[in-house]
């Protein structure tokens, strides 16, 4: 509040000593001026990654794609979201992405694990037809063994049947 | 110096209870339908020592399934003295052990016994286990295996070990283990997990997936130095280890060239050759043990199912027909049955196949069996399965007559191999 105010105080200052006179109440109160978000262009995230793939209000923040029981296909309605990143990949040629595939956890550990390679190949060919580069992209597969909902129940299992997209900064800094 | 003492004995009542917590304990669930009476004598001697012996031995016999304990009394027998066979046959034993401990002049204990057979009225054989204070329960096994051989005609596996991986929370731990749970160690610790660890053949070193990179990895882990060598870090997955019998070549499952196919490279990482090639998943690859077969799970025809191919790659022929869920193939080390999982009305149970009839049993009732693993004389087969929500190991004979459970407090046990025989 008072970090505010001052700043305020000198603008209406150096206003002040302008040509023009200024009306001592007609500036807007203080108050109003408090509750905006800073946002730094350019700034850098917590893992080092710009802040508009982490920053709620873009859609470069969504990085899970789900799938239906036994399918491997993305759906069309993960098109924006993975035109977004195809997007941001092909306008920043040195960042790179790994998506982990993932299963529920019924059946083989290892058969799931090649079923969850079929999930990430699937959104990698997404991203290379819309332009990202082949050496951009790594598709991996965690099969079962990091299902994002603990529970052993169709809710659970369909949270864990999908593709995550992390991001890695040319710098080698960010989420894998 | 007393808060030092203070902190030595806190730290020592920490590691002790980390090491009960980390103790498999093993339940048995079914036995055998005739089994083998036999005594075994309290062992004459250092009596403390002696006890640690032979109460090794009777576990391990009473396990099996396939021995029926007879009480021998009280009085220490050592393996000179002159038994009374026929008494002990009148007591309902087919055989009787006798024994002693003594401390040898190098300040080792050594363990000497004699089997008899109380139906022939003969001596059977007897041996001596020089060893350690510590490794007496070793000595047990080393006991009860000659036993087992010369009562049943099959090499014991009392003196094998196990891997398993435990999952406590968010940490996961390949733990090594005697057959009978006792005497676990950890081999590794991660906060990612761990799947499909393998023996090699001399049971020196393990092969696994770790996913300590954020992708699967395949690692040799040596278990005395701790050494870690990475096999195959490909671009994608890299999963599915099984050893060659020679312990020179490994076939893995790599995605690096579309979906999941088998490969074989050299156990240094060298030398990758593509074995499978289809354009579906090929995974699970085991060799058979001649090292001729590599049998694997594949999903070429629609929906998962069990093949056959030669170790050198090419065409393969399907080997399971029935249902639409068949994975997991493990050849027995006998070479005369198949051990899988099997999806029966939505459950994941048990099953082998008699390669010569291919007639197929299903060997439990369970809901979740997965990551068979037989012991190296074929009898039984060790697979994960879940109870009231919880990993544990369960082992069953291939003729699912014998069932035992093994579970562990705390954690979720999973991920089970079978060591191979002690040289």
């Amino acid at each position: 509040m008072k970090k505010l105010f001052i700043p305020a105080l000198l603008a209406a200052l150096i206003v002040g000593c302008s040509s023009t006179p200024v009306d001592e109440t007609s500036g807007a109160p203080v108050e109003s001026r408090t509750g905006v978000t800073p946002v730094t262009a350019g700034g850098l995230d917590a893992r080092g990654l710009p802040r508009e793939l982490s920053d709620p209000k873009s859609v470069l923040s969504q990085r899970s794609i789900y799938f239906d029981l036994d399918r491997y296909d993305v759906k069309d309605e993960y098109r924006d979201l993975v035109a977004a990143h195809a997007k941001y990949l092909v306008a920043h040629r040195d960042f790179k992405i790994l998506i982990q595939g993932n299963t529920d956890e019924r059946g083989s550990r290892e058969y799931n694990l090649s079923l969850g390679q079929k999930r990430s190949d699937a959104v990698k060919r997404s991203l290379t037809v819309l332009g990202a580069r082949e050496d951009q992209v790594e598709s991996v597969s965690l099969g079962e063994e990091k299902p994002k909902n603990p529970g052993h129940d169709e809710l659970a299992w369909s949270e864990n049947r999908r593709a995550d997209i992390l991001y890695r900064a040319p710098d080698g800094r960010g989420e894998f | 110096m007393p808060k030092i003492f203070h902190k030595i004995l806190l730290s020592l009542a920490l590691m002790a209870a980390t090491l009960a917590q980390a103790q498999l304990t093993v339940e048995i669930t079914g036995a055998g339908a005739n089994r083998i009476p036999v005594a075994i004598a309290n062992f004459a001697g250092d009596a403390a020592a002696a006890q640690v012996v032979t109460a090794t031995v009777r576990a391990d016999l009473e396990r099996s399934g396939l021995f029926k304990l007879v009480d021998p009394g009280a009085t220490p027998l050592d393996e000179n003295v002159q038994v009374n066979l026929g008494d002990w046959k009148g007591r309902g034993a087919d055989a009787l052990a006798a024994g002693s401990l003594a401390r040898g002049a190098d300040g080792r204990m050594e363990a000497r016994f004699r089997l008899y057979d109380t139906q022939k009225q003969v001596a059977l054989g007897g041996a001596v286990f020089v060893t350690s204070n510590d490794q007496l329960r070793a000595a047990g096994h080393r006991i009860a295996d000659y036993i087992y051989e010369k009562l049943t005609g099959e090499r014991g596996v009392f003196s094998t070990r196990i891997a398993y991986v435990i999952k406590s929370g968010n940490q996961f731990r390949l733990q090594i283990a005697d057959a009978d749970g006792q005497g676990a160690a950890t081999a590794l610790s991660s906060a990612e997990p761990i799947i499909s660890p393998v023996w090699s053949p001399d049971g020196s070193k393990l092969a696994y997936v770790s996913f300590e990179k954020k992708k699967p990895v395949i690692y040799i882990h040596s278990l005395a130095s701790g050494q870690r060598q990475v096999v195959a870090n490909f671009k994608g997955s890299n999963s599915a280890p099984a050893w060659a019998p020679d312990g020179q070549r490994l076939a893995i499952v790599l995605s690096k060239d579309g979906n999941s196919q088998i490969y074989a490279v050299n156990a240094d990482g060298t030398g990758l050759q593509r074995l499978s090639q289809s354009s579906g998943i090929d995974t699970e690859p085991r060799f058979s043990p001649d090292g001729g077969t590599i049998y694997f799970t594949s999903d070429r025809g629609g929906s998962p199912q069990i093949y056959r191919m030669s170790a050198n790659g090419g065409g393969a022929q399907r080997v399971t027909f029935e249902g639409t869920y068949n994975v997991s193939p493990r050849p027995s080390p006998d070479g005369k049955s198949l051990a899988f999982i099997a999806r029966r009305d939505g459950r994941f149970q048990l099953s082998v196949m008699d390669l010569a009839s291919k007639q197929v049993q299903i060997l439990t009732d369970s809901q979740k069996d997965e990551s068979p693993s037989f012991a190296p004389n074929s009898r039984m087969i060790l697979f994960a399965t879940e109870i009231g929500g919880r990993g544990v190991l369960s082992a069953v004979s291939s003729d699912g007559r014998i069932k035992q459970r093994l579970s562990i407090a705390g954690g979720d046990v999973r991920e089970p191999a079978w060591g191979p025989f002690i040289q």
